[in-house]
């Protein structure tokens, strides 16, 4: 059975649903059944129409669970009328699902969760194990979600950039569970940069797929961190790599930057460099220097000393990174890193073991770890 | 079935045999310590007797309640002298014997050199629902 398709249909079901006049929450709960139904039913007797037969379950769900006097009464007017939506209809109704799910009033990791039971289709088994939590705290989490904006119009257009920040953290957030969320957040990505025109969306999109492209390349067989420069580049996906490219021309061509397109330049140039000794670091620093425009961000500055580094040596680097809170994540380990290049190992052992005590996930203390126990294992500089 | 805590530390256990700290091993010896962690983690998934296991920041604060209407009082980064969790794993086993058998697999992770660092982990059971049947 195909799970993407089933999981592809998810929002345009909901949406179907919440326009026949069912409740967000209700709704959502009653689509949730019906793809459970159909993971059942599917493999022994596909439907021929699978859109339909959801949408046919879903509703047959729904009118089961509002069974109660008063509903059954509400329900009766619902079935006389029921509208038929046409295609339009089912590309507005997943771009009002995107709004709802990551609707203002909702904290991050609801939004996150929200958007990919509703707008992905995933079980909250499967959120839950990807984000390391029980089941039934992501089934709160989930239904308080839902209540917080039940009170909100679903057809009034919400802010696209808030949904993007929320499909940046389902990608961002690792590939723990079986469920690959960096996968999930491009495939929910390209479907929202399909039903939205905004260069920030394709700029997303675009990001993802050239970070995505490097991942074979990003881990060692032992699970250990590569660096980028250490990286085999022969690994790299091409065709996400050039798809990704494409994407971001497109989305430049139409002058209105932001950071998720800046970001992307940048990954487009590293992906560009047939060696890491080919990377053009002028122009990267150039892209950071727009970056710092848009966002004002310290990590993009710390981001942009190490570009500095590379493109005007390591003193550069050090001058760029010494206006910078030593505070920020990762300022240290910077720091390591440059005064490595600029030849003085014994500082930047110090600086690698005092980043790895300060590192915020276990590949990036253990990649730290051996950075300063390769320095402090070369003679002439123990101390 | 009972379930321990293996506790690790980075600071209030007895030292180790084989005390060097790690940025002064090799690469190739860290990484054969976090293969062994790893082995040993899928071993127990295997045997039907892992739980959980969590590696902690190195550090923290302490925080109190402080009254009505003011904010949680913080004390921190923990002094030199305090105990420090470095993380912990929990194992669910038949007996005893058998959590201080697997704490003493885990103990032998090697280390610099190549040789089983001899680490003290602390072992804590948990304390149990009551039992159904009491006579």
């Amino acid at each position: 059975m195909d799970e993407a398709l089933l999981r592809s249909l998810t929002p345009s079901v909901l949406g179907i649903l919440v326009r026949r006049g069912a409740d967000f929450a209700a709704a959502e709960d009653a689509v949730q059944d019906a793809l459970v139904d159909a993971v059942r039913v599917w493999p022994a007797d596909p439907p021929r129409d699978p859109k339909g037969w959801l949408v046919t379950a879903a509703w047959r769900r729904f009118l089961d669970a509002t069974r109660a006097d008063t509903a059954r009464r509400r329900r009766e007017d619902l079935v006389e009328d029921e509208p038929a939506p046409g295609p339009a209809a089912a590309a507005d109704d997943t771009l009002r699902l995107y709004f709802l799910c990551a609707h203002p009033s909702l904290t991050p990791s609801s939004a996150v969760a929200l958007t990919l039971r509703a707008v992905g289709g995933l079980t909250t088994r499967q959120i839950a194990r990807a984000y390391l939590v029980p089941e039934a705290t992501m089934a709160q989490r989930i239904s308080r979600a839902k209540r917080t904006v039940s009170g909100v119009r679903f057809d009034r257009p919400g802010d696209v950039a808030t949904v993007l920040r929320v499909l940046y953290l389902v990608f961002n957030e690792g590939y723990s569970g079986d469920v690959d969320l960096a996968a999930e957040a491009i495939r929910l990505t390209r479907q929202l940069a399909a039903s939205v025109d905004h260069p920030e969306a394709a700029g997303l999109l675009a990001l993802m797929l050239l970070h995505h492209a490097r991942r074979p390349a990003r881990t060692a067989p032992d699970g250990s961190l590569v660096p980028l420069a250490e990286q085999d580049r022969a690994r790299w996906d091409t065709a996400a790599i050039a798809e990704g490219v494409a994407i971001l021309q497109a989305a430049l061509a139409r002058d209105r930057l932001g950071e998720f397109q800046a970001q992307a330049a940048v990954a487009a140039l590293h992906a560009d460099a047939p060696t890491a000794a080919e990377t053009d670091w002028v122009q990267i620093v150039e892209w950071y220097d727009e970056l710092v425009r848009l966002t004002g961000s310290p990590v993009v500055r710390l981001n942009r000393a190490v570009a500095v580094g590379e493109a005007d040596g390591p003193r550069a680097g050090l001058a760029a990174l010494a206006a910078l809170d030593d505070a920020l994540p990762r300022h240290t380990a910077v720091a390591a890193y440059l005064h490595e290049r600029d030849g003085d190992l014994a500082a930047a052992a110090r600086l690698y073991t005092e980043a790895a005590a300060r590192a915020t996930d276990t590949a990036e203390r253990d990649h730290l770890t051996r950075q300063a126990a390769r320095l402090n294992s070369r003679e002439g500089c123990a101390g | 079935m009972a379930k321990y805590l293996l506790l690790k530390h980075y600071r209030g256990a007895p030292a180790s045999v084989n005390d060097v700290p790690m940025d002064r091993w090799t690469p190739e010896e860290i990484s054969d310590h976090i293969q062994y962690m790893n082995d040993f983690a899928a071993r127990l998934e295997k045997t039907g007797e892992f739980v959980d296991g969590q590696a902690l920041a190195p550090e923290g604060t302490f925080v109190r309640y402080d009254g009505e209407g003011r904010p949680p009082v913080t004390d921190g980064p923990f002094a030199e002298t305090k105990d420090l969790i470095a993380g912990w794993m929990v194992i669910d086993v038949d007996s005893y014997e058998r959590a201080v058998a697997l704490a003493g697999e885990l103990s032998a992770a090697p280390g610099a050199g190549g040789r089983p660092i001899h680490e003290w982990l602390e072992l804590r059971p948990f304390l149990t629902a009551p039992p159904t049947i009491t006579e």
